[in-house]
C-alpha cells in the first residue's frame, strides 16, 4: 500500500504538481479508476459545509479610551457581549439577543438580530454602535463610554467557535399534531416535512470519521480566511453508526472547535441567521483538506451520499423530553432525492445546509492549495476517535 | 372599485371539505378563481376576487373554518445576495414556488406560482425573501 507524508504533499503543492480535487470529483475518480489508483494519484481531497453553527462566537480587544475603563458590560448594536475578562475584551456569542427583543411572548418570536449580526456586521466592515459601563477603579476611571467602532478600529478581533461542522446530524420530523418552530426549522404536524443538515458527501468530517487526518492544528477554510482546528468540538462524541443487523451507516458524534483572525474572514461566509421561534445564530462556512495519505483515508473519503446516514429524529415529543431511540436512519442520497419514508409515510425533505455553498467552498480551497497559497499542517495531536468511545452525560435535575 | 384579491389556505384537514361551496351558498359572494392548487401534503391555496354585500362575514366563516385569509396586495421578491441556497424554504412554501433544482440543489424561485402567502419570509434563516408593497 502506497504512503504519502505530509511533507512530500506540500513539496508537490509547492512545486505546483499536487493533484488536488473536491470530495464530489475524487468519488468520481475513486469509481472511474479503483480506489488504489485513486489514492496513489490524489494528494489533497476538499470538502466543505455551511450551515448555522450557533456555538460561534469572537474575542474582541476595543484598545484603551483615555481615560481607561473597565467594561464591566458591554452591548454592541445593543447585544450584550461576555466581559467576565480583561478590561476591554469582550466575546460576543452568535445565540445573544438585544435584552428588549421580544423573544418567544409573541410566539414564534422573529429574533431577527442577534450576535450572529453582530459578527456579520463586524466582519463586513460596517460601524457598529458599541456601549460599555464600568464601575471605576483606581487605575480604570472612567464610567462609561459610546462610541461607533469597525473592525478595522479595534486591536484584534479572534474567530473561537467551540463547536463546529458536526460530523452529522438528525433528520428531524413532527409526530405531534401542531407546528413547531425549532434549531431544525419550521416543522409542520403529523410528519408534513423532514428537515435535515449537513453536506453529506461534501461534509468535512463525514469523509474522515476515524480522524485519521483531523486535529490539532490542522489549517483549514474558516468563514471565508484561513482558520485552524484549535480542539475537538464541545459534545465531541464520535462513533459509527449501524442498524439493527449490525450494517456500518457512516458516522455520527464528531465535532470541530476552530479558530482564526476574523479581520480576513468575509460576510459571505459568515452570515448573521434566524430561525423563527428558536433564536439567532450566525452561518460558518468551513473546508477542511484532507491529505490523501493511504489507501484507508481515501477509501473514507470516497463515501458517497448512498454511504452516510442520518438519524430520522421527531422533534415533536423524543427530543424535548431527551426520549432515547429513533425512527430509522435514511442515507443522504435519500434526503436529497427531495423524499423519505416515514413509518409508511411519504415525507418531503429539505436542507438547511447549503450544499451549493458547500461545493464553492470545496472549489475555493481546492484553488487556494492549487495556486499554492495554502499548505497542509501536520496536526500536533489527532482528535479523539470512536476508538475513544466518547460518549454524552446526562445533566441532573 | 375592482374586486380584491385574497389567498386562502387550507390545511390537510379542510382542503377536502366544500367550503368554498357554502361562501357562495350561504353568503351569496360572487368570486373569480385566479389559482388554486391542492399540494401532496394536502394543503389547499387559493387566490380569489371576491365581491358581495356579505364580504366580512364570508371572511369570517373562512376563518372559523381555520382557513387563513390574506389580501395579496404584495409581491414576494428574492434577494439574491443574501439567499444561500440552503433549502430551508423550499418544504415549506406551499406551492412549490421555491424548490430544489437537483442534483445540484440550487434554490430556485418561480415567482409565477408564488401566491404571497409569505411563509417564506419568515421561515429564511437569513431573511432573503422580502415582501414588496
Amino acid at each position: 500500500m502506497s504512503e504519502k507524508t505530509y511533507q512530500e504533499i506540500n513539496a508537490r503543492i509547492r512545486s505546483g504538481k499536487a493533484v488536488v480535487v473536491t470530495a464530489e470529483e475524487f468519488i468520481d475518480i475513486v469509481r472511474e479508476k479503483g480506489l488504489a489508483r485513486a489514492s496513489r494519484e490524489v494528494d489533497v481531497v476538499t470538502t466543505g459545509t455551511f450551515a448555522p453553527m450557533c456555538s460561534s462566537g469572537a474575542f474582541l480587544n476595543f484598545g484603551h479610551p483615555a481615560p481607561r475603563i473597565k467594561m464591566h458590560r458591554v452591548w454592541l448594536n445593543n447585544v450584550p457581549a461576555y466581559t467576565g475578562i480583561a478590561a476591554v475584551d469582550a466575546y460576543i456569542g452568535a445565540t445573544e439577543l438585544p435584552e428588549d427583543d421580544p423573544l418567544n411572548s409573541n410566539h414564534p418570536g422573529e429574533f431577527r438580530y442577534g450576535g450572529g449580526h453582530v459578527i456579520e456586521d463586524l466582519v463586513a466592515g460596517r460601524p457598529v454602535r458599541l456601549k460599555a459601563v464600568g464601575y471605576g477603579t483606581d487605575c480604570y476611571p472612567r464610567r462609561e463610554i459610546e462610541t461607533t467602532i469597525t473592525i478595522h478600529d479595534i486591536n484584534e478581533a479572534i474567530l473561537f467557535n467551540p463547536r463546529n461542522a458536526y460530523q452529522n446530524y438528525n433528520c428531524a420530523v413532527n409526530l405531534s399534531n401542531r407546528t413547531i418552530y425549532t434549531y431544525m426549522g419550521i416543522l409542520k404536524p403529523n410528519l408534513g416535512n423532514a428537515h435535515y443538515s449537513t453536506s453529506g458527501q461534501l461534509s468535512p468530517l463525514l469523509k474522515d470519521p476515524h480522524f485519521k487526518t483531523i486535529g490539532i492544528g490542522t489549517r483549514i477554510f474558516l468563514g471565508g480566511g484561513i482558520g485552524y482546528v484549535a480542539w475537538h468540538g464541545t459534545q465531541h462524541f464520535p462513533a459509527i453508526q449501524t442498524d439493527a443487523s449490525g450494517k456500518e451507516l457512516g458516522p455520527a458524534g464528531g465535532t470541530l472547535a476552530v479558530i482564526g483572525d476574523l479581520k480576513q474572514m468575509s460576510p459571505r461566509w459568515l452570515m448573521g441567521t434566524s430561525y423563527l421561534g428558536y433564536g439567532a445564530t450566525l452561518s460558518v462556512g468551513i473546508g477542511v483538506p484532507i491529505p490523501i495519505l493511504n489507501e484507508e483515508i481515501a477509501r473514507y473519503a470516497a463515501a458517497t451520499d448512498a454511504d452516510l446516514y442520518a438519524p430520522i429524529v421527531d422533534y415533536g415529543e423524543a427530543y424535548p423530553n431527551r426520549k432515547p431511540g429513533n425512527l430509522g436512519y435514511v442515507s443522504y442520497a435519500q434526503l436529497k432525492s427531495g423524499k423519505i419514508v416515514v413509518q409508511g409515510k411519504e415525507v418531503p425533505t429539505a436542507p438547511l445546509s447549503s450544499y451549493p455553498r458547500a461545493r464553492e467552498i470545496a472549489g475555493i480551497l481546492k484553488e487556494w492549495i492549487q495556486k499554492g497559497e495554502f499548505f497542509l499542517s501536520e496536526p500536533v495531536k489527532l482528535l479523539p476517535s470512536p476508538a475513544d468511545g466518547l460518549t454524552g452525560k446526562v445533566l441532573k435535575g | 372599485m375592482s374586486p380584491r384579491k385574497i389567498v386562502l389556505r387550507f390545511g390537510p384537514e379542510i382542503s377536502d371539505k366544500p367550503i368554498i361551496y357554502r361562501l357562495v351558498k350561504d353568503y351569496d359572494l360572487v368570486m373569480n378563481i385566479v389559482k388554486a392548487n391542492v399540494n401532496p401534503q394536502k394543503e389547499g391555496i387559493m387566490v380569489l376576487e371576491l365581491t358581495g354585500d356579505n364580504y366580512e362575514q364570508g371572511l369570517k366563516y373562512l376563518r372559523e373554518q381555520g382557513v387563513t385569509v390574506q389580501a395579496l396586495t404584495h409581491e414576494v421578491v428574492r434577494n439574491e445576495q443574501r439567499c444561500t441556497m440552503c433549502g430551508a424554504c423550499t418544504a415549506i412554501c406551499p406551492t412549490g414556488a421555491l424548490y430544489l433544482d437537483r442534483p445540484g440543489m440550487e434554490v430556485r424561485f418561480d415567482g409565477d406560482s408564488c401566491v404571497v402567502c409569505q411563509l417564506c419570509v419568515k421561515a429564511c434563516p437569513v431573511r432573503a425573501m422580502e415582501v414588496k408593497l
